[in-house]
């Protein structure tokens, strides 16, 4: 390195380096590789490099039936499993254009809910973690705990579900298990989550560390492509489960959290509050849920039950020729998108008209926010970085897909 | 068609086909309501002008999403299709526009910051070009991978695999090698469409008959007294011991590679008589031998009563 004649005895002028953050680094959320143009401790460009964590799944997809492919998408946010799962059942429906009974309607969204709070747990826990604070994400991992054991009781997989199907849901829940959610809802929920939240939401550090960083204006946000809680923090109300309603969100009251100032702050706030909104629709969900089937009586599309299957040939058939042939899907091109923890999350899906789908195109949520990284982190400092990474909530299951 | 799926319902704004392709003008190629999505098929020269226009004069201000899709089948194989939303009007469409190898579809970057990656995406996953992205790099495969992955006529398990080498201290790239076959199960049925060939489908190219079988009588079967007799015989050899009385196969002429064993020398030369089966045991099998036939015989009397 080039040292020029210092102006003043004892000073040096220095240039610009590059570092590398990741792919290994506990605040990467997985596996971020970010080039890092530093000036001195400023950032003057980044230029993350994504793709270390792909697993080729759209290409996957291509070459399994409908059904088959349907745990591939747990797999993709493996912090929020039934949301993903969600868009793809929903563009298959739109596709087949099917009907789903009430029940299972009501399951899905209280079960998407949960997710959503489940993933929140995470990421509220994770992102005071980034900035130096430790218990509240021990506490919150408690609650998540929690959510995961509910969804065990569901599926029978704390993690990777694959419980939706298309026109329904694979199995009925157990009475008990809407009893205990309720329950938890009204007790530890607030109990422990506002415990923890009380001693983040007014913490010196915590806002020293998360007010005003990595403002993104409102227009911005939108040229970004900017969804969920990262385009409600920059004050645009735009929740797809209020503005297009899928399954029986448009019955549910709740509120839209939106934010003020666009920062990091206002990220993490609007998820606070999201959790509160979720347990609001859960509660909603408890209380008008309706008993009957939970999966779509087309046979076509939905396999009979198994004391069905005992007694007539034509069940057992639709039963064998579901899942070794599967069900054949129209023609045609879907793009499907609902409200996920972190954003929208697409499905665009390609049929040709046989039992595997000619295109699969997942649109991660991940993909547009950490794009922006480079433009919220210009002129910021290097630990402001995780910050805005933590914000952002991204999984790189989901991302690079 | 009655809508009776769940899906996400945004606003359905009448008349916006015609709206938009009137709009459109020159730019489109078709227009297509399907599925309650609309599709606009636009020229690839220009598709910048139609996204353009469509995002400034009709409110469609985000991009969420690009996807490529390869029809290898095409001459201009690769479609590439932009998502399109609308905060205001609460409404989604999906333009498009089709692609070669070697024909750029001019970017998008200029209209929205984050079409820098989704571009990158179908430029790694196809090999689609994209004319004015200044940045058109490898996005999700590895550093110095070679080959666009998603095109339809890219194997499944790729040409190359990696592992770290304990002897190089460092990971290496190996042709790809399968333990077993690929499982690539064809659940479709053959009337349905599997263009495979199966065992017997040559039949089904064989001419009908000018005049069909029919059976009023049983001898229009066939089945007269030569079948009778033909079915009453003994289908199947009888066993060795019946034939020959039990005698061993005689040994293998001796080769050059195995030459023939010297005799054994005194008393114990010759054990093969007290091996040899007592000669009572074929006369013990012979009642079972004619009760076989017997046996045989009795269908063949059934088919005379008919």
């Amino acid at each position: 390195m080039q040292i020029e004649e210092s102006p003043t005895t004892g000073d040096e002028t220095i240039t610009n380096y590059t570092i590398n953050f990741g792919p290994q680094h506990p605040a990467a959320h997985g596996v971020l590789r970010m080039v890092m143009e530093l000036d001195g401790e400023i950032i003057e460009r980044i230029d993350p490099h994504v793709g270390l964590l792909h697993r080729g799944t759209e290409k996957l997809i291509e070459h399994k039936t409908y059904l088959q492919a349907l745990p591939y998408f747990d797999r993709l946010d493996y912090c929020s499993p039934l949301a993903q799962e969600y868009s793809y059942i929903l563009a298959i429906e739109k596709l087949l254009n099917v009907e789903v009974p009430e029940r299972a309607q009501y399951i899905r969204v209280l079960f998407a809910e949960l997710t959503r709070i489940c993933n929140h747990m995470l990421n509220i826990g994770a992102h005071v973690m980034d900035v130096g604070a430790m218990t509240p994400n021990l506490w919150v991992f408690e609650l998540r705990e929690d959510c995961m054991n509910f969804f065990e009781r569901m599926s029978g997989a704390r993690m990777h579900h694959a419980y939706l199907r298309p026109g329904g849901v694979h199995q009925d829940v157990p009475e008990k298990l809407l009893v205990d959610i309720g329950e938890w809802l009204d007790t530890r929920l607030p109990e422990l989550f506002g415990d923890a939240m009380s001693l983040v939401l007014d913490n010196r550090i915590f806002k020293q560390r998360n007010v005003d960083i990595a403002v993104v204006s409102k227009d911005d946000a939108v040229a970004w492509g900017f969804s969920g809680p990262m385009i409600r923090a920059a004050g645009i109300p735009w929740d797809l489960r209020k503005s297009q309603p899928y399954d029986v969100y448009d019955r549910m009251e709740f509120d839209i959290p939106v934010g003020t100032n666009s920062d990091c702050y206002d990220r993490f706030v609007v998820r606070v509050k999201e959790v509160y909104e979720s347990a609001k629709i859960i509660k909603q969900c408890l209380r008008d849920m309706p008993t009957g089937p939970i999966a779509s009586t087309d046979r076509k599309v939905s396999p009979p039950k198994r004391a069905e299957m005992k007694q007539s040939m034509e069940a057992l058939i639709h039963h064998f020729k579901l899942y070794t042939e599967g069900f054949h899907v129209p023609a045609g091109e879907v793009y499907v998108a609902t409200e996920s923890p972190k954003g929208e999350f697409g499905v665009y899906l390609v049929s040709d008209g046989s039992n595997k789908p000619y295109r699969c195109k997942i649109r991660p949520t991940a993909f547009s926010h950490l794009q922006a990284m480079d433009f919220m982190c210009k002129g910021h400092m290097l630990p402001d970085a995780t910050a805005i990474l933590g914000a952002i909530d991204v999984v790189f299951g989901e991302c690079d897909r | 068609m009655a809508t009776l799926h769940s899906a996400p319902r945004f606003t359905r704004i009448d008349g916006l086909k015609d709206t938009l392709s009137a709009a459109l003008g020159d730019h489109l190629v078709e227009a297509h309501e399907e599925h309650g999505e609309l599709l606009l098929t636009v020229h690839r020269a220009s598709i910048a002008d139609a996204l353009k226009l469509l995002r400034d004069n009709h409110d469609y201000q985000q991009l969420m999403e690009i996807a490529g899709v390869d029809y290898p089948s095409r001459a201009e194989r690769f479609e590439v299709v932009y998502m399109l939303l609308s905060l205001t009007k609460n409404s989604r469409i999906m333009v498009k526009c089709s692609a070669s190898e070697d024909t750029p579809v001019p970017t998008v970057t200029t209209l929205w910051p984050n079409a820098g990656w989704l571009e990158r995406e179908v430029f790694d996953m196809y090999g689609v070009l994209f004319d004015g992205n200044t940045d058109l790099r490898r996005i999700l495969t590895d550093y110095g991978f070679e080959g666009h992955p998603f095109r339809k006529d890219f194997p499944l398990t790729g040409y190359v695999e990696l592992r770290y080498s304990e002897d190089e201290k460092r990971v290496v790239y190996e042709p790809v090698e399968l333990a077993q076959d690929l499982r690539q199960f064809d659940f479709m049925s053959p009337w349905e469409g599997a263009d495979y060939v199966l065992p017997g489908d040559e039949k089904a190219a064989t001419p009908p008959v000018d005049e069909p079988k029919t059976t009023e009588k049983p001898s229009d079967t066939g089945a007269g007294k030569a079948t009778d007799k033909k079915a009453a015989e003994k289908v199947s050899a009888g066993a060795p011991a019946e034939e020959d009385g039990g005698e061993d196969a005689p040994a293998p002429e001796p080769t050059e590679d195995q030459p023939a064993r010297a005799k054994r020398k005194g008393k114990t030369s010759d054990t093969a008589k007290a091996t040899e089966p007592k000669k009572k045991a074929p006369a013990k099998k012979k009642p079972a031998a004619k009760k076989a036939p017997a046996k045989r015989k009795a269908p063949a009397k059934k088919k005379d009563d008919k």
